[in-house]
Formats: C-alpha cells, structure tokens, sequence
C-alpha cells in the first residue's frame, strides 16, 4: 500500500519534511531577531522609529505571503540578480530566497507577540520601581523583560506554528518541500487519500507537539494577576 | 508621553532623543536611495514599464477581472465556512462527550495543517471523483480548502464568542425554564454573532490573502495569477508586484478598519454586554494552538 513512496527519492518523504523543519528553523531564527529589533521600533521613545515599526507591519501582515515569496524568485532573483550567495546552485538559492521571504513575513508577527507581551506588563509595575529608584537598565531587567518574556511565550508559539505551516508555500518558487512533493505524488498515483492522510499526518506530528509543550509552558510562567 | 518602559524625557533624554532621530533618518535615507539607484541602474524606473497601469486597459483586462475571482472565492468560502463553522463550535461545546470529541478532533486537525495541502488534495479529489468541469477546478479547489481551514478556526471563533458572554445570561435563561436548545438559539447565539463579528471581519483578510496561493499551484485565475498574465504581456515584472501588492494592501487595510471600527462601536455600546472577540484574537486563533485558552473581550 505504501509501496510508491520509495519511488520518490529527490527528495524522499523523510526528506522533504526535513527540508520544511530547515526552513522553519533558518527562518524562525532570522524572524525572531528581525522582529526584535522592529518591536524594539515599535515601543521606542524616538516617534520616527515607531513610525517605521509601525508601516512596516501594516504593510507587510497585509499582503499575501505568497505574493513576497514569489518576488523573491520573479523580482528579486531574476530582475534585481539577487543570487543570495549560490548563483549555480539553484536549489540552495530557491531555499535562501524563501527563508528571506519568510523572515519579512514572520517578522512582522514577532513584532505584534513582542509588543503585545510588553503591553500586559500594567504601567504601575514600572512607576512602583521608578518610585523606588531604579533606573532604567534596572526597570528593564528586573521588573519589565521578567514579566513579558513570560506572557510573550503563548503569542510566539502561535506565531512559530503557523510559520511550520507556512513554509508550504516556499512551494511556489520550487523548494523541495512537503506541499511540493505532495503534488508530485498526488498527481501521479492513484492513492489520493492515503497520500493526502500521510502528509496531513507529518504536519500535525510536527506542529501538535510543539503547540502541547509551548502552550503549557506559557501557561506554566504565566504570571498570576 | 510615558509608557511601561521608560518615563516621560528629560533634557537629557530629549536630546538623546533627537540624536537616534537624525541617524535613523540618514541610514532610512541611505537605505532609500541605494533601492532608488539599484531600481534605477536595472531600467526598472522607466516610464514605459509603469504607464500601462495609468491605462484602462491593464486594468479592465487583468487586475479587475482577477480582483474579482479573489473576491469571488474569499466570498464564497466565507459564507459556506461560517455556518459549517457555527455547527462545529457550538458541537464542541455539547454536554454530550459523543458530540464534544468528535469535533474537537474535526477543529484541530484543520487547524493544523496548511491550507496549501488542503487545497492540492481537494483538486485532485475533484479530479478524479467528480464531474467538475477543469475550468471550474481551481475555484472549486481553493474554495474547499478554504472552507475546511477557516469553518475550524471559525469554529473556535464561534466558541469563543459564546464564551465570552457572562455566565449570568445562560443562568437567568435556564432559571425561567429554556430548553438547552433554546437557551443557545435565543439567549447566546444572537449576542454571540455580534460579539463575534469584529473578528470574522478580519479572519476575511486571511481568507484573502490565502487566494493568492491558489493562484499560483493551482492555477487559479485570481489577482497574483493576472499579474503574471499581465506581465508576461507587458514585461514589466516588478512593477506589476508592486501594483498588485498595494492591491491588496488597500483591501485589506479596509476590512482591518471595519473590524476595528466595528470593535470600537461594540465596546462603546451600551445595550451589549461589552464583550467583544478582537481583531488582535484571530492571529491567536489561526495558529493552531493546541486546546488554547485566549483573551476574549470580557476579561481584557
């Protein structure tokens, strides 16, 4: 019954999933650190860069994924000749511009989990030590960034979810992933449903436990109010 | 201005203040005109390349036609996905374990896995098993799996919304002797649609958004699929991404501030009882989070 799926071996199943975790992984990273710095933006004294945090989101959560990473390939790579470091290496430069897609992507929802968990921290908390005399590295460190990092971990882990779920469309520009070799194989065997039910089946293995762990993390250092 | 962070500026905050201000114009600047130049040094600021959309042909011919099968699809999967989506909701709120289980799986599982996946396997299924017309496949196909993807999250939306209501309002509608099914089809569906309608505004923005992939896997007709249509007839590659990414910028920044206005109408208004599912509760949901509890209204 699942004899046709080692007919496929560039890439094998095994492999194409491994090729989704990469992307998810390289762009989790890059987005994480990208949102940072635009949510660092975004709750700045400077008006000026909370401006720019603040366009940057609205401009990128709307429009479609799909759209930025088929740029990537059609505008970026083609026109602009942007090789990202792999100019005959198609595959790699296909995974690198879909990372980089990604990355602008995501990071815009990091960016809104960052800020909103720095939102649930209530203002007294901060004026009580200010009143105490704390200064501003302390404020930060021990009263403010204790209590966000905690709330944060909840919105994050929804944000990470959904970009394992999102990598399918790294698809669109030809990434060796899970979405594009179940196209392949659905088109070419006779099995739809077991082909359908096995891929369905990978990714809730992979986003099931990570949602079961993070989400009782966060509700674990939740912080009691 | 003071906030969690850091206190209302002093002198000397003032003038740190406006040194960040000055570099972070010069590198934005900087930033600007290097795109500026490398547009430039590719011919991409040609005028040529841009007139076709001041044109009506460009857009009588490509964008508006493939606007509208976005609009048609996202439209279409909305109205089939939210009573699909009210049913699972209320059913994984049953007090019966046979009803409750089953459709807490249904919910999770959709939720889980990419719409992508659900969209290549419903064109493949209506391929092989049914007699839809292969013109008619893509809508068919990204609308199935639209709708097998947003009915769950609207589920949880729906249950959400139910939620949120106070407890009191089921109470008062048990203790004057409502049947359960009464107490749901009187009492908490007709507060829990308007509760719920900031955020099945803005789950549309999702749906619009997700189009865009049938477009390019399954050959689907909508906006990002005309681009290329358009380009490939007009040459002009990154001027029509541009074109068609403000497309769907304007559209759904307009339907982010409906939901917001509409969030905002429902807090002020009196007769409600100030619940409210957010526009900021639907990333939330769409997530997949496993059993996840989330803010509603009531208790923010």
């Amino acid at each position: 019954m699942f004899d046709f799926i080692s007919d496929y071996d560039d890439p094998t199943l095994l492999g194409a999933f491994w090729m989704t975790v990469k992307l998810t992984v390289f762009s989790g990273v890059g987005s994480l650190i990208w949102g940072t710095l635009l949510a660092a933006m975004r709750v700045s004294p400077v008006p000026l860069m909370r401006w720019f945090g603040t366009v940057y989101v609205n401009i990128v959560r709307n429009i479609p994924l799909t759209v930025i990473i088929v740029f990537t390939s059609l505008g970026l790579a083609d026109i602009f000749g942007v090789t990202m470091g792999a100019p005959d290496d198609f595959a790699l430069q296909g995974f690198r511009l879909a990372v980089l897609g990604l990355i602008a992507y995501t990071a815009a929802f990091v960016c809104e989990a960052l800020r909103s968990g720095i939102n649930t921290v209530p203002v007294g908390q901060a004026e009580a030590a200010r009143a105490l005399g704390l200064n501003f590295t302390q404020v930060l460190s021990l009263i403010v960034l204790p209590q966000a990092f905690r709330s944060v971990i909840g919105p994050l882990a929804n944000v990470l979810i959904a970009l394992t779920k999102n990598t399918t469309v790294a698809a669109t520009i030809g990434v060796a992933e899970a979405a594009l070799l179940m196209k392949e194989m659905i088109e070419n065997e006779a099995q739809t449903l077991l082909i359908g039910a096995v891929f369905a089946f990978g990714f809730v293995v992979l986003t099931l436990p990570t949602g079961l762990f993070l989400n009782w993390l966060s509700k674990r250092l939740a912080v009691k109010r | 201005m003071t906030s969690v962070l850091y206190d209302a500026p002093g002198p000397r905050a003032k003038r740190r203040n406006v040194i960040l201000s000055v570099v972070f114009v010069a590198v934005l600047a900087l930033v600007l005109w290097w795109v500026y130049k490398t547009m430039d040094d590719k011919g991409q600021l040609e005028w040529s390349l841009w007139k076709p959309f001041t044109q009506s042909e460009a857009w009588t011919t490509y964008l508006l036609p493939g606007l509208a099968d976005t609009l048609k699809a996202a439209a279409l999967a909305m109205v089939i996905a939210l009573p699909l989506g009210a049913v699972l909701g209320i059913a994984r709120m049953s007090d019966h374990r046979w009803v409750r289980g089953p459709a807490a799986v249904v919910v999770e599982f959709f939720r889980a896995i990419p719409v992508l996946l659900l969209m290549l396997f419903a064109n493949e299924f209506f391929a092989r098993s049914t007699d839809v017309s292969s013109a008619d496949r893509p809508l068919y196909a990204v609308v199935t799996g639209l709708v097998l993807y947003n009915a769950s999250v609207l589920a949880e939306v729906v249950r959400a919304g139910i939620l949120s209501l106070p407890k009191g309002q089921s109470e008062a509608a048990q203790a004057i002797g409502l049947r359960k099914s009464q107490v749901m089809g009187s009492i908490l569906l007709p507060q829990a649609v308007t509760v719920m309608l900031p955020a099945i505004v803005s789950q549309l923005v999702v749906i619009v958004k997700d189009t865009a992939l049938g477009g390019v896997m399954l050959g689907f007709t909508e906006l990002l699929n005309s681009r290329g249509t358009l380009a490939a007839n007009y040459a002009n590659v990154v001027q029509s991404f541009i074109v068609v990414a403000i497309i769907y910028i304007v559209l759904n920044f307009l339907l982010t501030s409906f939901a917001s206005w509409l969030e905002g109408r429902l807090r002020r208004s009196k007769r409600s009882t100030g619940a409210v599912l957010g526009v900021d509760d639907v990333d939330e949901l769409n997530a997949g989070e496993v059993g996840g509890t989330f803010a509603t209204g009531a208790e923010k």
